[in-house]
């Protein structure tokens, strides 16, 4: 079974395969949605790179940004309903302003999305064999029958059982768990080499989920992919991310090594996620410190720093920097870890004041 | 406040073999029925004043249902629920509106459960109207107040719910299932629609309003966190069936039901360092149907530690571990937290004397 499923089947291989080399490199991606009532700034300015076998972890909250962003990746925005600027690049191919028939050949190829909801996602006139047949036939010169045993395979490895029958079911037939299982199947059909997980597991239970993060994790170590992990579950950036990138208001807020991010992150929203989350294991005699007041809205986002207007530490800066300046990205204290954010010793507001109340 | 669980005076609710069927029905002229699904069967607990239970479980185990019959949303086929020694079972719809006025509900979805063509006002104001509570002129000054209680603008009782975010509408909620000062209020997943900065609001505007006005809680929830922060006892639920009782500490720190420990090892930590040096116990497969639920324990197809001949011909009882916990489980977990190889080796029965 395995032999099948580690053979390139697409026949694609990087002459510039290089482990260092980045397979998915994101530059200054704008995306803006032209509306009757203005224009939506959904991404603004955002960069990240993605190296083979790693997986990143996009958080933020509903309308952060973060589904819009690596749907960009595949080229699933209508070019004439969206304003794109900047450089997207899979495995050394510009992804912006790509042709129609070159995105087809990226998607679901190179790259495959997972989907939050597998009931929308998946076709319900459809079994679940046909519309894995169909992913892998797009890509593949074989036949039906080649097709079909690839899709039996492939739902056997992502566990569902007896997968030589619940082929040639439909959606409708199969739990929550079992769909997802048989996006990730579908996902996974051609090998790709980027595999982008938009919410895999919120609409899931926890035994679920535990799952579902486990077979993703193997199969990434399996096929050596790159994996980006959007989700507003900070738990499970945990588990699974080997790097996190923050979004706020359409913008990367702060971006580092998982471990950093979750332990001493030095940026205002990603303490304000931390302190709001309940806790399995903290103490739950501390009450929850909630972010005062709501995301902002992208039509007009606020001016100066987009957190501002819901930030504890403004006080901290000189006045009205906040405000009218837009922090820059700038180094944190780690390598590799940057943060926006205009507090002149974000370290030291951390260890004072924040440390004990969120961690 | 932990200990008002158990010890707070006589219970508000008490429930007792609390049992909802649902009829399948054929297809075809003459829908005869053809099964039964399970939702919720023989379930009892009792809630003190004051206090919060939570029900945790996965989807299809019957937390919702138990809720809404709690209500009398839907009747009971059996079993038997007394509000304050009152049984509510029973009671015919014109009797049981008194009753209604002293348990209200929280929704989950704040975006299909406030009407779109009311005002604010109206919606806030209708349990009042319905349930004559106040005169008329006195409603909208009441509808203020109850506004400001739940943090938002008294100004803005004449918009829509369109024009306020999530959060803000389940402020909406809230403030409509306190329009008649109830005394028992079911939240059927209240926050697990909304953001998680936003979450943080909702709960700590529902323990701030809990302290203020004397208010006990059932907290339906599928998030093991989210039920920690708020519950005073949690009862874990599975295919219809209460498998563990116990107070908030003690199932946290000490669940005896390999289901509940699986669940609990299941949740991810926030911390890289703790979450990822343990050893998850990872069940297999999913919830069976409820139309056809498994012999004896509902459990044992995915239990780590099934004992065969044993677990799928006796039903558990709920066996006693110390005051006020109990679980249903032969091979209760001896302690916490475990690695799979130990969950899968099941350890010394139950103690049958101990049934309780």
């Amino acid at each position: 079974m395995t032999g099948v499923l580690t053979d390139t089947a697409s026949g694609y291989q990087d002459p510039n395969s290089n482990a260092e080399e980045p397979f998915l490199t994101v530059e200054n991606l704008t995306v803006q949605f032209p509306t009757y009532d203005g224009l939506v700034q959904a991404v603004t300015d955002l960069s990240y790179t993605v190296r083979m076998g790693q997986t990143l972890g996009i958080v933020g909250e509903s309308g952060s940004g973060k589904s819009v962003s690596s749907m960009a990746v595949l080229g699933l925005h209508d070019v004439k309903r969206s304003r794109m600027t900047g450089s997207i690049r899979v495995g050394g191919t510009e992804v912006i302003g790509a042709s129609e028939s070159n995105l087809r050949r990226i998607r679901g190829n190179d790259v495959a999305m997972i989907f939050q909801d597998p009931l929308t996602a998946l076709h319900p006139f459809y079994t679940i064999g046909r519309q894995i047949t169909e992913a892998y036939r797009l890509h593949n010169k074989v036949s039906r029958s080649v097709a079909k045993k690839r899709a039996v395979e492939m739902l056997d490895r992502v566990g569902i059982p007896q997968p030589d029958r619940r082929v040639d079911d439909y959606p409708h037939q199969f739990s929550g768990g079992m769909r997802q299982r048989a996006m990730i199947a579908m996902s996974l059909v051609n090998n790709p080499r980027l595999l982008i997980a938009d919410e895999p597991t919120t609409a899931l239970d926890v035994t679920v989920q535990a799952q579902i993060l486990d077979l993703i994790q193997d199969l990434q170590k399996e096929f050596g992919s790159a994996v980006v992990m959007i989700t507003h579950d900070l738990g499970v950036i945990a588990e699974i991310a080997d790097d996190v990138l923050v979004m706020y208001a359409g913008r990367c807020v702060e971006k580092g090594p998982c471990k950093q991010i979750l332990t001493h992150p030095e940026m205002p929203y990603t303490w304000g996620l931390l302190g709001s989350i309940a806790d399995v294991v903290g103490d739950v005699s501390k009450p929850l410190i909630p972010i005062p007041g709501t995301p902002p809205s992208l039509l007009n986002p606020p001016t100066g720093c987009a957190f501002n207007p819901r930030c504890p530490h403004k006080d901290k800066v000189p006045a009205g920097r906040c405000e009218n300046e837009l922090p820059e990205l700038r180094q944190g204290r780690y390598k590799d870890h940057f943060l926006r954010c205009h507090l002149s010793d974000p370290d030291q507001v951390f260890e004072s004041e924040v440390k004990e109340v969120v961690m | 406040m932990t200990e008002q669980g158990t010890t707070a005076g006589p219970p508000l609710l008490e429930v007792t073999d609390l049992v909802k069927h649902f009829p399948v029905k054929s297809s075809g002229v003459i829908r005869r029925t053809i099964g039964q699904v399970q939702a919720v069967d023989g379930v009892s607990f009792s809630i003190s004043k004051g206090t919060s239970l939570g029900l945790v479980g996965e989807s299809g185990c019957g937390k919702t249902t138990t809720g809404r019959v709690i209500t009398r949303l839907y009747d009971p086929t059996s079993g038997s629920m007394k509000f304050e020694g009152n049984e509510l079972a029973t009671l015919s719809r014109k009797d049981m509106m008194p009753y209604r006025r002293e348990i209200q509900l929280i929704f989950q979805d704040p975006y299909s459960s406030l009407n779109p063509r009311h005002t604010v006002g109206t919606i806030v104001g209708a349990p009042m109207a319905i349930h004559k509570t106040m005169p008329k002129g006195k409603i909208l000054p009441r509808v203020q107040e109850l506004l400001e209680t739940v943090g938002l603008n008294p100004e803005h009782y004449n918009r829509f719910p369109h024009e306020f975010s999530g959060g803000q509408r389940q402020r909406i909620g809230v403030a409509r299932a306190l329009a008649v000062n109830p005394r028992l209020i079911v939240c059927d997943e209240p926050v697990s629609a909304l953001d998680v900065s936003v979450q943080a609001q909702i709960l700590n505007l529902l323990k701030d309003l809990q302290q203020e006005f004397g208010l006990t809680y059932v907290f339906i929830a599928h998030d093991l966190n989210v039920v920690r922060h708020i519950s005073d006892r949690v009862m874990v639920m599975y295919l219809g069936h209460a498998v563990e009782v116990a107070t908030r500490d003690e199932l946290y720190l000490e669940p005896k039901h390999p289901y509940t420990g699986a669940l609990l090892s299941a949740v991810p930590i926030p911390d890289p360092s703790k979450g990822r040096a343990r050893a998850k116990v990872v069940l297999e497969g999913d919830v069976p149907n409820p139309i056809n639920p498994p012999s004896a324990c509902w459990f044992h197809p995915r239990c780590p530690r099934f004992v065969e001949g044993h677990c799928d011909v006796e039903t558990p009882p709920l066996y006693s571990f110390g005051r006020d916990h109990h679980a249903a489980c032969h091979y209760p977990l001896e302690h916490w937290p475990m690695t799979p190889e130990e969950m899968s080796r099941p350890g010394a029965r139950a103690a049958p004397e101990d049934a309780g």
